[in-house]
């Protein structure tokens, strides 16, 4: 039997991100526990504002997996599967997760320039 | 697409027919779900613990890291959110991957998240146990 291959295009689930996730929180953690010299090193470059797409889009990705992960509870318990609800559902996902992304961002600009 | 050995004939839905449950198609399932409410605590505590620190230097960081009550909770997210991690990119490539392709990712997958899962514990004990809580 031949089995059909799925799109994986199509596919919400992308590796990438939690791996860069996962390779970020553990070089900053090493680095902050060899010393004050691979420390500011490690932070030189993950602040460098030709890579700020990476911690924006880090915490854009959490925000997102975050809130499509609460609304993945209410489904579970069998609620929201109503056509209008689960798209509205669906919706408020990525609104919640903009503009929390936004609001962080915000705030550490906020911090850092006034 | 070779075809795995089975003792029983027919089709692949026919081969499995009548053999029941394998009693633990629930476990992942169940572990994904009480990992990820962990994590959305655990990360949130991070991300706000971070925005609230008055700086990001050295210094800063360290005697916090050096706090209890901050080490423990990153421990907490090496476990917690790299099983998450580890189980959630388990499942992406079963679904996406056969053959000789999924045993060699997948063993990859787990090399690589307890690889890093033994680097980060050992960072943060590191930090924790030599030196004095500030905090």
């Amino acid at each position: 039997v031949r089995r059909r291959e799925r799109d994986q295009s199509l596919d919400a689930r992308k590796p990438t991100t939690p791996t860069v996730g996962v390779i970020g929180f553990v070089w900053w953690l090493t680095a902050l526990a060899t010393g004050r010299e691979s420390y500011d090193w490690f932070m030189n470059w993950a602040t460098w504002w030709p890579f700020w797409i990476v911690p924006i889009g880090l915490s854009l990705a959490f925000f997102q997996h975050m809130s499509t992960g609460v609304r993945h509870f209410v489904l579970d318990v069998g609620a929201g599967y109503e056509l209008r609800t689960n798209k509205r559902g669906a919706v408020v996902t990525m609104v919640v997760a903009v503009t929390l992304t936004l609001a962080m961002w915000g705030y550490i600009a906020w911090r850092t320039f006034a | 697409m070779s075809t795995p050995y089975s003792p029983r004939k027919g089709t692949a839905l026919g081969q499995v027919r009548g053999l029941g449950s394998a009693k633990e198609g629930a476990h992942h399932w169940w572990m994904q779900r009480v990992t990820a409410f962990g994590n959305l605590f655990l990360i949130l505590w991070l991300v706000i613990s971070l925005l609230r620190l008055p700086g990001l230097d050295y210094d800063t960081v360290r005697s916090w890291v050096q706090s209890p009550l901050v080490a423990v909770p990153l421990i907490l997210i090496v476990v917690n959110t790299f099983s998450h991690f580890r189980m959630g990119l388990q499942v992406v490539i079963e679904d996406y991957q056969h053959d000789e392709a999924r045993i060699i990712a997948l063993a990859i997958l787990h090399i690589w998240t307890f690889g890093a899962g033994g680097l980060a514990l050992f960072s943060i004990l590191k930090i924790a146990f030599t030196g004095t809580p500030t905090i």
